[in-house]
């Protein structure tokens, strides 16, 4: 059901952790639903120095989250908020399309957390205009 | 992998050795049909009618009044669909829960689109319905009560011998899914009051692909399959011969061991139950702890999801099974958990490990020494633990 490294991050997930007196903080998701994710950064001149993540939720979350942490440590902001959930399924080898939502919910925590941290510094990203994380990304249609 | 251990009874069995050696000779030898005239068919025929009074006796029942199925779900279809629509002259409301399997339940949603009334009675916080919602239910419309023996997620047994007898004094049919009380609880129809009953061979270690369901002679019902004569003629097609004697022979051997089988399993489960809450915090067992089947273990971890619990028992060797909707494809948590009043996050983190007739010792000690580390390895990646450990310190 899951690529080898969706397994890979799920048993040994990178960046697992929080920061305190984090740069930014991002949630998103909830709990009703089954997954909240919790990105953690360290911003040095617009660097991430250092990103931690904390999940619950089912394995393709945990993936999605340890790979954006690896996927945005070291960039600039800007080249983190040009990460897409498409880029997480691909750096994952794939997610089942039943958990596509979990790579949606990492670009949203990454964005989540990058607006505190302008709304900290007072900077405003024009790339997170118009961004309003859902709190709810599985589709509720039933059949 | 090294060592593996099974922990999902509930889901299926192995097929045992004995039953497997007696389904041997119609596969190839005694392939003949047994509706033919020759030798042939001879040999095919009589093993059917040795397997069905196994069965019937298993359950306290008549030879006649059993009918072979292709398993659980085709009888709970068969049974609510056939007396539904055979009685309809006499009423179109029909009494179930919402506990009940998915074979009973999206049989009634289907039925409600052909101009049935269904009512589902709630249950309360340990699975169990109150006999005085069901008898506040029944109207004169009533045809049919439905309702499950033992319930497969949480293992609550229902009060079917109070249920039977309501439904008797109203002159109501009673029907009951005890796929997953076979074996495990002993069944006496008569002595319960049940009209129809769906039953399974691969819960009690015979073969999949075959099940039977219990007709009290007299009861309306129409045919499921119409063709040739085979059982009575209202389920035709050429008899799973392989299958039946499977069935037959399982139903046979739980019979004659069920003191001891029943006595294994309690064993089992109560050390896994009371090792699960001397080692893990914040945990909460689901379920009733008396009206509960033998090897049933039911419990939700806080603050993780059942998906990657299940995922990380796995790695391990450890089979079990999780009522989270991560691990049934759809949005919600299963509707056994939530229809006993637990809120969406706590439903999402539920283990279900169900023991049967090979389960050891020493796989409970392994369960026991694994979990731990697995549930803290996961609350220490989750949010929600961090918060209430935040709330500790």
């Amino acid at each position: 059901m899951y690529t080898e490294k969706v397994m890979d991050h799920f048993m040994n997930p990178r960046n697992v952790g929080e920061i305190e007196n984090a740069a930014g903080v991002g949630q998103v998701g909830n709990a009703k639903c089954g997954d909240i994710m919790k990105i953690y950064l360290d911003v040095e001149d617009e660097i991430i120095k250092d990103v931690k993540f904390k999940t619950f939720g089912c394995g393709s979350a945990i993936a999605s989250s340890s790979v954006a942490t690896e996927m945005i440590k070291g960039k600039t902001v800007h080249e983190a908020l040009a990460i897409t959930n498409k880029a997480v399924v691909e750096a994952l080898g794939g997610l089942p399309p039943v958990k596509i939502h979990c790579s949606v919910l990492a670009e949203e925590a990454i964005k989540t957390a990058i607006l505190d941290y302008g709304k900290k510094n007072n900077i405003t990203f024009k790339e997170l205009e118009g961004f309003n994380p859902t709190e709810d990304h599985h589709d509720h249609e039933e059949e | 992998m090294n060592k593996r251990v099974y922990l999902d009874y509930a889901a299926t069995t192995p097929v045992k050795e004995e039953v497997f050696e007696e389904m041997k000779p119609y596969f190839t030898e005694k392939f003949g049909n047994p509706s033919s005239i020759y030798s042939y068919g001879r040999e095919a025929k009589q093993p059917i009618d040795v397997a069905r009074t196994r069965i019937a006796n298993a359950v306290g029942a008549k030879p006649e009044e059993i009918y072979f199925t292709a398993g659980g779900s085709e009888s709970d279809n068969w049974a609510i669909k056939g007396i539904a629509f055979a009685n309809k002259n006499k009423g179109n409301h029909i009494i179930t829960t919402k506990i009940e399997h998915h074979a009973v339940l999206h049989t009634c949603e289907y039925l409600e689109k052909y101009g049935f009334e269904v009512t589902y009675l709630e249950v309360d916080e340990f699975g169990r319905i109150h006999l005085e919602d069901l008898e506040k239910a029944i109207t004169d419309k009533t045809i049919l009560i439905s309702i499950m023996f033992a319930n497969n997620e949480i293992g609550t047994i229902q009060p079917i011998k109070e249920i039977g007898q309501i439904a008797r004094e109203n002159k109501i049919y009673f029907h009951t899914d005890a796929v997953q009380a076979l074996g495990n609880v002993k069944i006496d129809v008569d002595d319960l009051n049940i009209d129809s009953m769906s039953i399974s061979s691969h819960k009690i270690y015979g073969p999949k692909g075959i099940g039977a369901m219990y007709l009290r002679k007299g009861v309306k019902i129409h045919s499921f399959v119409h063709g040739g004569a085979q059982e009575r003629k209202r389920r035709a097609g050429t008899e799973n011969v392989p299958g039946i004697v499977g069935f037959g022979k399982a139903a046979q051997l739980i019979t004659e061991n069920m003191d001891e089988h029943i006595n294994h399993m309690m064993c089992l489960k109560d050390k896994l139950i009371n090792g699960i809450i001397e080692r893990i915090d914040f945990v909460k067992l689901n379920g009733h702890s008396e009206y509960r089947l033998p090897g049933n273990v039911n419990f939700i971890f806080e603050f993780i999801e059942g998906e990657s619990l299940l995922l990380s028992l796995d790695l391990v060797g450890i089979a079990g099974s999780s009522g989270s909707a991560c691990t049934s494809g759809s949005l919600d948590p299963s509707h056994v958990l939530m229809a006993l009043g637990l809120p969406h996050e706590i439903a999402h983190g539920s283990l279900r490990l169900t023991i049967g007739s090979f389960t050891t010792e020493e796989d409970i000690d392994y369960v026991l020494e694994e979990l731990p580390k697995i549930v803290q390895r996961l609350r220490d990646m989750s949010p929600l633990y961090e918060e209430v450990k935040g709330g500790q310190k």
